[in-house]
């Protein structure tokens, strides 16, 4: 909870009631012996989010939850999961809430499209317009009055 | 009685604000003089108010009027002098003044500094910013006047929260709001030029420096919050994707891609339409980012709707502004006239390229921080949208604008040559080559794209080098040439060199802190020692120390390489007793660009005590990059064309060396 995100400067404020005891993220002793399987706990505890707190993985968060789903994620690893197998655990125990990178699927369809679909839709309509200006002539806009004025003067001068 | 001098302050900047937000305007409608210039005024007058009411709040801070309850809520009387000055604008209610207090400020400078304006451009200006200055006055007055007093004052108040008190807070609101609010002087020269359905190259170049100092300040912002984030934090992250961060990037985002476009309406009178939709996108970013800080909307969308007064009101702020602005755009920007035609490989069309990868990542953060709220409204599904979404959108939508960055300066107008541009760039791509091999070399082996990450920083800071190179000819005519053509070159083109080149040194200090950055989480009893990079730190003890208003505990760690003491490090953990809570300050020994960064965790029963020890290498460059960018924008900034002010005599002609741009 005492993590913030920087710009939470504000939040943080009105969260202030709800800061805890500091526990460090990734405390020495959850680290697991076995390298290779610790590595694949920390890039798990990224995608996961610590579910009191705002907007921060599990990897980051300082709060108990968090602590405890980090035991957790290697609990599942050490008794030999895959990754994708602890995601589903997690998932099947606290709903997609937890996961930073939701999955694909039909409310989350139009997230993951967007980005994508607005590039293919920019640059589309940036062709046509660009020939419909091409073909079209350019048509100046008439003189304003005043522009009209301004030239009689220059014109009879 | 101080409180109720800035309160009545405010009132009156309201009233104010009405008066300009009408008066000029009829002004303009009926060619009126007299009307009009009641703008400049009323603009001085407005920020004369407003600061008085700042600066009232700032002494009851000052004095601890606990009477006042902002004060008290937010302040203690042993707090450090300085934070009470920044505690001011470190809540809710005296943020908001500060952000009128820049509003006014930036709407005075227009007065001041507008004397080359067409007078009913001006007029219309001025009195647009006060709409937005009338609404937000109402805002704090309303719903969030931080001048109550409360019935009994206490003794004592109840302390800012300590994350706050820091030094990064007395710079990082102010830098941003600077920057945010700054972005309403665009907003208010769009709409006034809808309003007199008027938009020609000129308008371009009156309201680029604005935006450019704007988009400095915000740089600045994110950088210093990004920075304060780091060592305050304790685990040494930068940018977390994080709502309240996204909010004040969108704006920087679209921004960025304002000045780019403005560019292109300034020297060809092309992307009006388009340049006028961006100026009001970009301050109704910046607004939306303050509904989205200020709404509480984004702890839930439950908690928003448990006490929506001010929420709300930012809604209908947002909804009347954006809006409004939409509304008059659709029904006045076909009626503008186009400007000159250019073919898809030109100086125009790399703006365009540019534009649109800038918008669609803008587009992409904003749709990844608001989805889950959306989601949560229509279905009440809750899902999360963390950093692992945006490093996969994001990323990959400013790759292509890393990679064209190098090509666009090199692009004539109109219709300009790849080929020939590619061929100009290949001194830079060779040096790019060079990295790769140098990096791929030097890491042996690790992951294969860093190098390549390296190798696209290298570009395009050898891209920016060379635009600069090809327009001097420094390497092929003679020096004396050269330096009179440097000396020629407008100071926008060294601009956007530098802060291409910024931009470069920003991604260079990501790609080697989150490729070969190292991280060691150890418990240590007095005298181990912990290994991390080339260097060794040895744990030398604890002592405790009573600041101000808290207490600490301090390690010692001294850091030898090889068998050289390359410095003495002191991380440690505050315990502030007014609000029961503690902060972890970070202890950073700079080596160069490089960082060791060690933050404390909690001490065991055993005398040991937890820590995290980082190697960041090159992890300043990250900041340096943004700060080379803002060179860059002061460089633009001081171009002749765009100096703010009143235009000089000409000076006696200069021997033609301005090359064309």
């Amino acid at each position: 909870m005492r993590r913030t995100g920087s710009w939470l400067v504000f939040i943080a404020v009105a969260m202030a009631p709800l800061a805890a005891d500091p526990v460090r993220a990734v405390q020495p002793d959850e680290i697991l012996s076995d390298p290779k399987l610790e590595a694949r706990a920390r890039v798990l505890s990224r995608e996961l989010r610590c579910m009191v707190c705002q907007n921060q993985s599990i990897d980051d968060s300082d709060a108990p939850l968090a602590r405890d789903l980090r035991l957790l994620v290697r609990e599942r690893l050490v008794a030999g999961d895959s990754d994708d197998k602890v995601i589903a655990f997690l998932t099947a125990r606290y709903g997609e809430f937890v996961l930073l990178k939701p999955r694909f699927n039909w409310s989350t369809a139009l997230l993951w499209l967007a980005p994508g679909a607005l590039v293919i839709g920019g640059i589309f309509g940036i062709a046509m317009t660009m020939r419909r200006r091409r073909t079209a002539p350019v048509a100046s806009a008439p003189l304003t009055e005043d522009e009209k004025r301004r030239l009689q003067e220059l014109v009879g001068r | 009685m101080i409180a109720e001098i800035g309160h009545f302050a405010l009132v009156l900047a309201l009233g104010l604000a009405l008066i300009q937000a009408l008066v000029p305007l009829a002004g303009a409608h009926w060619r009126d003089a007299a009307l009009m210039n009641t703008a400049g005024p009323t603009a001085h007058a407005q920020l004369a108010f407003v600061a008085i009411s700042f600066a009232a709040l700032t002494a009851c801070y000052v004095m601890s009027d606990f009477s006042v309850a902002n004060v008290f809520e937010n302040s203690h009387s042993q707090k450090p002098l300085l934070y009470k000055i920044t505690g001011v604008w470190g809540n809710h209610e005296g943020s908001m003044l500060l952000w009128v207090l820049i509003l006014a400020l930036f709407g005075s400078l227009v007065a001041a500094f507008g004397g080359n304006l067409p007078a009913t451009l001006k007029a219309n200006v001025l009195a647009v910013q006060s709409w937005i200055a009338a609404a937000f006055y109402l805002f704090i007055l309303l719903t969030s006047n931080p001048f109550l007093r409360l019935d009994n004052p206490p003794f004592e108040g109840r302390d800012l929260n300590p994350i706050l008190q820091d030094i990064g807070l007395a710079v990082h609101p102010p830098l941003l709001y600077l920057g945010y609010v700054g972005l309403s002087i665009s907003f208010s020269f769009a709409i006034a030029a809808l309003i007199e359905g008027k938009i020609d190259a000129a308008w371009a170049r009156w309201v680029r420096p604005w935006t450019l100092a704007a988009w400095m300040f915000l740089t600045l912002g994110i950088a210093m919050g990004s920075y304060w984030a780091y060592y305050e934090l304790g685990w040494g992250g930068y940018w977390f994707w994080d709502p309240v961060e996204n909010a004040s990037l969108m704006p920087w985002i679209a921004g960025t891609a304002l000045l780019h476009s403005a560019v292109v309406m300034e020297k060809r009178s092309a992307l009006k339409v388009w340049t006028v939709l961006l100026a009001i996108l970009s301050f109704s970013l910046s607004l939306i980012g303050t509904f989205l800080v200020r709404s509480g909307v984004l702890t839930s969308v439950h908690t928003f709707a448990s006490d929506p007064t001010r929420g709300v009101f930012i809604l209908m702020i947002l909804v009347l502004f954006i809006g409004g602005a939409l509304a008059l755009y659709a029904f006045r920007a076909p009626a503008l006239k186009q400007g000159g035609l250019f073919a898809p490989i030109s100086r125009e069309g790399a703006l365009v390229f540019n534009n649109l990868f800038l918008t669609a990542a803008c587009a992409s953060v904003f749709i990844g921080t608001l989805y889950p709220l959306a989601l949560e409204g229509v279905t009440g599904d809750k899902i999360s949208v963390g950093a692992p979404f945006f490093n996969l959108t994001f990323g990959p939508l400013f790759l292509p604008l890393l990679m064209a960055a190098p090509f666009g300066p090199l692009l004539a107008w109109k219709r300009g040559d790849l080929l020939g541009a590619a061929q100009r760039l290949m001194a830079a791509a060779g040096i790019a080559v060079v990295g790769i091999a140098v990096t791929f070399a030097v890491s042996g082996g690790g992951p294969v794209l860093a190098p390549f990450g390296v190798g696209l920083a290298v570009f395009v800071i050898a891209g920016a080098a060379t635009d600069i190179v090809e327009r001097t000819g420094v390497l092929r005519a003679p020096l004396a040439v050269a330096f009179a053509r440097a000396r020629g070159l407008p100071r926008s083109a060294y601009g956007s060199a530098v802060a291409h080149a910024g931009l470069g040194v920003t991604l260079l200090g990501i790609v080697c802190v989150s490729t070969w950055g190292t991280e060691r989480i150890v418990s240590l009893k007095p005298g181990a020692k912990v290994e991390i990079g080339s260097y060794a730190l040895t744990f030398e003890g604890m002592v405790t120390r009573q600041g101000g208003n808290y207490r600490e505990l301090i390690a010692r760690f001294t850091v030898r390489e090889g068998d050289t003491l390359r410095g003495v490090m002191n991380p440690s953990k505050r315990t502030f007793p007014a609000r029961s809570t503690s902060t972890t300050e970070a202890a950073l020994l700079t080596r160069g660009v490089s960082q060791i960064y060690v933050s404390l965790g909690d001490p065991n029963d055993d005398g040991s005590i937890a820590v995290r020890v980082y190697h960041k290498p090159l992890v300043l460059l990250i900041w340096l990059g943004a700060v080379v960018m803002v060179l860059g924008g002061l460089l633009s900034l001081s171009d002749r064309r765009l100096r703010v002010g009143a235009p000089k005599p000409a000076k006696p002609a200069r021997p033609a060396m301005q090359p064309a741009e």
